[in-house]
């Protein structure tokens, strides 16, 4: 008998993050050409505002901007609360020192607690929405002074896990980050140089002490993002189970995939005539 | 037969007709300075609208007689030489029998005193292509706001037959094959493709179109020129890329994927005769028409496709 020889195709495994992979340099271009199609050339605003938390998102975001705007137009916000890391205020500084952005600091802490001390009650969780909501004041209030436009940070992972104060994070008119995956943000803060100190620390939101985005959620990031990838594409539970991915994973994941859809629309409105606006009466946001 | 072309990818100002008519305007400015033996100009999907506009096409949807109206005194009035003339191939929601439509209008204008000076090309609307497949999933929702067009035709112009293709048109090899069939030897396809995946070495729906256009241009051995949108409507960006492909299926100028910009070059409609005699795929399909038209009438009279030898048919 001659035998054939047998080319077999490679299943990719469970733990590979091939499919999360980008082309940075293209993926870089095309975000500098949508903040600047977006910001200037359809609103006409020639600066932008951010908040600057000393994390990857917020950082990935002054590095592009910087470049689509140029330094001197892109205004940082730190906005720190009285309990917020020392980290986070350092790390912020690097931002600025390496992009060249201007950066101002604006405490929170008195505008928090003057809320917050009429509620003794209030859990970490209440606080830490109070501080983000707080901050979006802040930023729309600076860009309402300056003449610019704020500019979103988050991510394509919170926002599919909710994990994010409803119109404070999620509220800037421009986002470029909102569809790239956090493993994702990663790659391309690391192409365009964000301080390796940023990037590789732990993510947090730095609403209570000591937090980290992944002990909030049970599961890394990475972990999250390979079934987030396939959830998102329409495989089944029991294909991710047939692939590998352990059950405990895939049910954590989309329970908080399935229980936050509400987060990512508008407020729900009582529908009563035939003209009812986004479901009758329909014009896309730059019409 | 030698043809000069040049397709612009351009970012319309949404919903502003007038804006973008006048832009065009300068485009067939620019064309009398930088290149005035330019025959044909094709310009994207959507070229005087944008292409997301929901419930707005029925604002910005015009009849192809109020187009060619509106090009035809652009060109006279950007366009001083007597004798000009241009062929001009773009996309545009229009309004027709009562109803809207994503179309491409391919039509001739003149300059200003053309029958005074004795030119014998009149300026005329040669055809309008309604999209025949209009893409309804993920960002896409055009089966919500225009109606579909029901026919692939290819039409004389005066540099032969040709055939004019909308975006999803040519994403099913069915079209270009009707589109050959019937004589085309030009394939102008006119698109407003959103850019998304960005892993590979080109974006994800541009690598696509540089498997798809060759293909079309290869099989059939016709030329294809492409003209996509570019820029950004509500963070979704078009991927412009516009290329002419020769009818042996390489593509002989592209555009960026980003920029607006103007791409040309010389299409020699006697390529077409000399491809196909190396590799008569067309002559192929035409001797076998009969078969294969027996074929679709089966699957249109049995869409589950009934074992014609067993009689076993599925659900």
């Amino acid at each position: 008998m001659i035998r054939l020889p047998i080319i077999r195709a490679i299943e990719t495994p469970v733990d590979s993050d091939e499919n999360l992979k980008v082309n940075e340099p293209m993926l870089t271009e095309w975000l500098i050409a949508f903040l600047r199609d977006e910001i200037v050339r359809r609103r006409g605003f020639k600066t932008a505002v951010v908040g600057i938390s000393g994390g990857v998102d917020s950082s990935l975001v002054a590095f592009l901007l910087a470049e689509a705007l140029g330094a001197s137009n892109v205004f940082g916000i730190r906005m720190p609360y009285r309990t917020s890391s020392a980290d986070s205020l350092e790390h912020a500084a690097l931002v600025q020192q390496a992009t060249g952005i201007n950066m101002q600091t604006i405490e929170i802490t008195d505008a928090a607690d003057g809320y917050l001390k009429m509620c003794p009650d209030a859990d970490g969780r209440r606080r830490g929405n109070v501080m983000a909501r707080i901050r979006m004041t802040v930023v729309f209030d600076q860009s309402q002074k300056l003449g610019t436009l704020p500019v979103g940070t988050g991510n394509k992972t919170e926002r599919l896990f909710g994990y994010y104060t409803w119109h404070a994070d999620d509220s800037p008119p421009v986002n470029p980050l909102g569809d790239l995956y956090k493993t994702q943000v990663w790659a391309l803060a690391r192409f365009m140089g964000v301080p390796e100190v940023i990037v590789g620390k732990p993510a947090s939101a730095d609403l209570i002490v000591g937090q980290t985005d992944e002990s909030d959620f049970g599961i890394s990031y990475p972990k999250a993002d390979r079934i987030l990838f396939y959830l998102l594409r329409g495989f089944t539970l029991q294909r991710l189970l047939d692939m590998g991915f352990p059950e405990a994973d895939i049910t954590l994941v989309k329970r908080r995939l399935d229980t936050t859809h509400w987060k990512r629309h508008l407020p729900t409105t009582a529908m009563l005539s035939s003209t009812s606006i986004n479901d009758y009466y329909l014009r896309p946001v730059d019409y | 037969m030698k043809i000069r072309v040049a397709a612009g990818q351009i970012k319309p100002r949404k919903g502003d007709y007038d804006y973008n008519l006048n832009r065009i305007g300068e485009i067939f400015e620019q064309l009398e300075e930088d290149a005035p033996d330019t025959d044909v100009l094709v310009l994207p999907e959507a070229s005087l609208s944008g292409y997301f506009l929901e419930g707005g096409v029925r604002e910005a949807a015009r009849t192809r007689e109020q187009l060619f109206a509106d090009l035809l005194g652009t060109y006279r009035s950007r366009v001083k030489r007597p004798d000009a003339v241009l062929d001009v191939c773009l996309g545009f929601y229009e309004l027709g029998d009562g109803k809207y439509y994503n179309s491409a209008i391919y039509c001739t204008v003149t300059g200003a005193n053309c029958s005074e000076v004795g030119n014998p090309i009149p300026a005329a609307i040669h055809h309008l292509h309604r999209k025949f497949f209009l893409p309804t999933y993920g960002v896409f929702d055009e089966k919500r706001f225009v109606s579909r067009g029901r026919a692939v035709t290819a039409f004389s112009t005066r540099f032969g037959k040709a055939a004019v293709l909308i975006c999803e048109d040519a994403w099913h090899s069915i079209t270009a094959t009707l589109a050959a069939l019937k004589g085309a030897q030009i394939i102008y396809i006119v698109s407003a493709s959103p850019g998304r995946e960005f892993c590979g070495q080109h974006i994800g729906n541009v690598a696509r179109w540089n498997v798809l256009l060759p293909g079309i241009a290869d099989e059939h051995n016709v030329w294809v020129v492409y003209a996509g949108l570019v820029g950004f409507e509500g963070g979704k960006g078009f991927t412009g890329s516009s290329q002419i492909i020769d009818p042996w299926g390489n593509s002989i100028v592209q555009g960026s994927a980003t920029e607006e910009c103007l791409i040309t070059g010389t299409i020699d409609t006697d390529d077409v005769a000399t491809a196909r005699a190396a590799s008569p795929l067309l002559a192929d399909l035409e001797a076998a028409l009969g078969d294969i038209t027996m074929e679709l009438e089966q699957i249109a009279r049995d869409p589950y496709c009934a074992d014609r030898t067993t009689g076993a048919s599925e659900p």
